[in-house]
């Protein structure tokens, strides 16, 4: 069992590195072929760690070598697959192999295709390092790779400025979280002395409630980065400058969940701070709600798909927060399947459009694109939660964890947002795909995308219906790791009129959808129309102004700070101080060389200095032999 | 202040010698320099002369008087070399006999 | 008293003629400041009972030396005025001002005055000369020799330093020679 650990784990890596030998040149097939199948591979490895751990086998854990032993300190290169990292596995390589394959046609165009699948490859191989890991220490490796390959890949096409600027707030936004998670590895390591996921969660029980709560605060800061959860979230939005595919694996499925993975993997510490879960679970509905207000007036589709993630995170970590953490991976698992799908229909869109992002300035492309209107509607559907798809399995289940556990406030905030997230999902589909068409006149001739590429984007279509009747079987799987709570509603009258009203809730908001965004006048909004110009519309517009208030309050007083600092002290201080002795030694030189001029004169002159100097030194000694006695009852006096 | 004492004399010597000293120091003509290494001598031919006599020793004098014999020397042979340097160079400003420079 | 007199005047002169001989610009009187300032420390010596001494003074150095000089100065047509390019007289005064400063210093600090002792004591009754005489001829004969010698060497130095054409030796040549070698050399020069 051990070799297809390996195998799952280092795969990538080697496909990686093979792209990453054709990284200059221009275009090869094999350069993106390999990296896809040794990716597969790695998908067939996974499943194999799959059936096995289903099959009631024991955890596979392998140490495989040692990384840091020094004192006290012990940290080795350890995995585990274990029944929530073998889900991990399945997800993340899943929709990896579905993204590389589909890339091959996406990026069939681009200059820099070989060095695309090498970051894409490195990036899925840090994903498996985070999620195999069996320590905090490892868990960081593949935390700060994964970030790494994110910022090499929203900046793909770096001569773009926008994009580059998007890579770096991405890349900086996570490094302030990691910092948070730092201080909490390092807790984790002062009171516990291990940072092995076992022995620190067995050693846990042992301390105060303080400091688990400020652990399990930094730990929870650091997936508040990589999950985009508010404040740190400007960077998901923005993260959509790079190119389709990307956003499909990494702002869908892989890298913003890792955030939950942390959570759900520490349960066992946020167990024990349940004040800390509560303050979770708030701050994810808070932010469910918030990005989906975002999402109802945007007019950049792979924007309004991102805010539908960063709602869906909110659900997600909603669930990780009130303890119910196996739901919380379902629905990480179910998501991940239907908004990686949402994307890469959207990269048809995209592509036929010539990049074009504003609906409005699509409208009528069912006719032309009948595929990716089919898997696109039906991401949608899952999404919002309609039985028997997917979504209607993990998110209802989370609205009952909420019901149940008294929380009706959470549950309002949750429900409202389902609506909410079925209607911008269908204002979408209904502007692109449905009504007037609006794109010939703006002269573009959309096109289908490759059938190739429709037939990978095929299992994960397929996984976003059936996943629902896979929640028994990974319910009695996971619920060896993680805590086994049922959620029953009381009565069943209760629960009946609980789901019933969700659903129908849902489907109004998805009717409204339709009826507004599919009829005959819709026009292009041009900025003068009186919903344009409204205050709330502006507001949601602008993203709440949060963007513009770190640019204005925290970006810029910082970058006059390191200009301040760049200019009077580092310049003035620190390098005048190396300047001068520099300096001084120079002049020292240049005014020494004068002794040696051949000068008869100045010679002269320095010899009778040089008297001079013996002549002191005469009378110096002179008078310290003369009075040699008071001197050493002067030098006794002061203790020497 | 009447009474004239050793120090006197080793005051003047002092004053004297570094009045030399200025010459040496100033002097740009070779020849000029010449006169304040003279003066130089003399000082301390002063001081020679005076503490042999407060002391009643004739070491003093001995001294100075082996002095005197090796200036004259001195200036004949300098003067020489002087002359050999001009005719080369046709002047004796100290600030050209920089040769040896470095 | 005539003695507390005697040295400050001729102290003042001396001193006067010396700084005279080190700042003006003008090489004559440079020289004859020298010489003034020579003999005044002439002065010196007989105030202090040195008469050998300061005879041979006024006859070896302003006598001798000077005539030596005031030749140099004749060959180096250093009569018109020395034009000097200074550097920074500041530091030249106070180099020496501080030089003075400090060997006063030394002098006037009773360290080392306290512990001499004549090594070759002055004899009563006798004249200057006579005993500067009895002690050079017996105690330090060698290094009279030896500065005689020397003496004749810086001679012979300063005639072959500054002689012209000494290959040829006129005295041992008969007058007739002499006078070919002369016409030969006048051809040369006409041809």
């Amino acid at each position: 069992m051990e070799k297809y650990l390996y195998i799952a784990l280092f795969a990538p890596l080697v496909g990686s590195m093979f792209a990453a030998l054709f990284g200059a040149r221009p275009k090869t097939l094999i350069a993106g072929l390999v990296p896809s199948i040794l990716l597969f591979v790695s998908l067939v490895a996974s499943s194999i760690l799959l059936v096995h751990i289903l099959g009631g086998g024991e955890v596979v854990h392998v140490e495989m070598m040692t990384w840091m032993a020094t004192g006290d300190l012990y940290i080795p290169f350890g995995f585990v697959v274990d029944q929530v990292s073998v889900t991990m596995m399945m997800v993340v390589t899943l929709v990896s192999t579905v993204v590389h394959f589909y890339a091959i046609g996406y990026m069939d165009h681009d200059k820099g295709f070989n060095r695309f699948f090498a970051w894409l490859s490195a990036f899925v191989f840090s994903m498996m390092i985070l999620v195999m890991s069996d320590n905090f220490a490892g868990l960081f490796i593949g935390w700060e790779g994964v970030g790494l390959c994110s910022w090499g890949l929203i900046g793909f096409w770096y001569h773009k400025e926008s994009a580059t600027w998007a890579a770096n707030e991405a890349f900086i936004m996570n490094r302030i979280a990691d910092l948070g998670m730092l201080i909490g590895i390092f807790l984790v390591y002062w009171n516990t002395g291990t940072l092995q996921y076992a022995e620190a969660f067995a050693a846990m029980p042992a301390l105060d409630s303080e400091t688990l709560t400020w652990i399990g605060i930094f730990l929870f800061v650091g997936a508040m980065g990589k999950s985009a959860q508010f404040p740190l979230h400007t960077w998901l939005a923005d993260a959509m400058e790079g190119p389709t595919p990307v956003s499909a694996l990494i702002h869908a499925a892989t890298m913003v969940t890792a955030g939950v993975y942390l959570v759900v993997r520490s349960n066992e510490l946020y167990a024990l701070i349940p004040h800390i879960g509560l303050f979770i679970a708030s701050l994810g509905a808070f932010v469910a709600i918030f990005a989906a207000s975002m999402a109802l007036v945007n007019r950049d589709i792979k924007r309004v798909i991102a805010y539908s993630t960063l709602s869906q995170l909110g659900y997600m970590f909603a669930a990780a927060g009130l303890g119910a953490y196996w739901v919380a991976l379902f629905h990480l698992m179910a998501h991940a399947f239907f908004k990686a799908l949402l994307f890469l229909g959207a990269g048809n869109v995209m592509h036929a459009m010539h990049d074009e992002l504003d609906p409005f300035k699509m409208g009528g492309l069912g006719k032309t694109m009948k595929g990716t209107m089919i898997l696109m509607t039906l991401a949608s559907v899952a999404l919002a939660g309609i039985f028997p798809l997917a979504g209607f399995f993990s998110k209802d289940l989370i609205l009952e964890v909420a019901f149940i556990d008294h929380h009706f406030i959470i549950y309002g905030v949750l429900l409202l947002t389902a609506g909410l997230t079925a209607f911008y999902s269908f204002r979408i589909i209904a502007l692109i795909f449905h009504g007037e068409d609006r794109h010939t006149a703006l002269g573009h001739h959309p096109h289908e995308a490759y059938t190739f590429m429709l037939w990978v984007m095929a299992p994960l279509a397929v996984l976003a219906v059936i996943a629902g009747a896979l929640k028994g079987t990974y319910f009695e799987m996971v619920t060896a790791v993680l805590p086994a709570t049922e959620y029953h509603v009381h009565s069943a009258a209760a629960y009946w009129t609980m789901t019933i009203g969700t659903q129908l809730f849902v489907l109004v908001a998805i009717y409204l959808a339709y009826k507004k965004y599919m009829s005959k006048d819709i026009k292009i909004p041009d900025g003068t129309s009186a919903m344009e110009n409204s205050f709330g519309y502006k507001i949601l517009k602008n993203q709440y102004y949060i963007p513009y208030f770190y640019e204005e309050y925290l970006v810029r007083p910082y970058r006059e700070l390191s200009t301040i600092l760049w200019k009077q002290v580092d310049m003035k201080v620190v390098d005048a101080t190396v300047d001068g002795i520099a300096g001084i030694i120079h002049t020292t030189g240049v005014k020494t060389r004068d002794m040696q001029s051949g000068n008869l004169s100045t010679m002269l002159k320095w010899m009778v200095a040089g008297t001079i100097g013996m002549l002191s030194l005469a009378v110096v000694f002179g008078l310290a032999v003369r009075y040699s006695g008071e001197i050493k009852t002067i030098l006794s006096g002061l203790g020497v | 202040m009447m009474e004239i004492g050793l120090n006197h004399y080793l005051v003047l010597s002092t004053i004297l010698f570094a009045i030399g000293l200025i010459g040496v120091m100033r002097r740009k003509n070779l020849l000029l320099l010449f006169f304040a290494t003279e003066i130089l001598l003399n000082s301390v031919n002063i001081a020679f002369a005076a503490i042999s006599h407060y002391y009643g020793d004739l070491t003093g004098q001995m001294f100075a008087f082996f002095v005197i014999a090796i200036a004259a020397s001195e200036v004949a042979v300098g003067l020489g070399l002087l002359i050999v340097w001009h005719k080369r160079h046709s002047n004796i400003n100290l600030d050209t006999l920089s040769t040896m420079k470095g | 008293m005539f003695e507390a007199i005697a040295f400050y005047l001729f102290s003042f002169l001396t001193i006067l003629m010396f700084f005279i001989t080190v700042t003006t610009s003008q090489a004559l009187y440079a020289l004859t400041a020298l010489a003034a300032g020579m003999i005044f420390i002439s002065a010196f010596f007989f105030i202090l009972g040195a008469e050998f001494l300061g005879a041979i003074q006024i006859v070896v150095y302003s006598g001798a030396v000077m005539a030596l000089y005031a030749f140099g100065m004749m060959f180096f047509d250093t009569t018109r005025e020395v034009k000097e390019k200074q550097g920074n007289k500041y530091i030249v005064v106070g180099l020496s001002t501080l030089a003075a400063v400090l060997v006063v210093a030394i002098f006037a600090a009773p360290i080392v005055s306290d512990n001499i002792t004549a090594l070759y004591p002055m004899t009563e009754g006798v004249g200057n000369t006579q005993d500067v005489g009895m002690v050079l001829f017996t105690k330090y004969l060698v290094p009279f020799e030896v500065a005689a010698v020397m003496l004749l060497v810086a001679m012979i130095a300063g005639i072959v330093l500054a002689g012209k054409k000494m290959d040829l030796s006129l005295t041992l040549y008969s007058t007739a020679e002499i006078k070919d070698m002369k016409k030969d050399q006048e051809k040369k020069v006409l041809s």
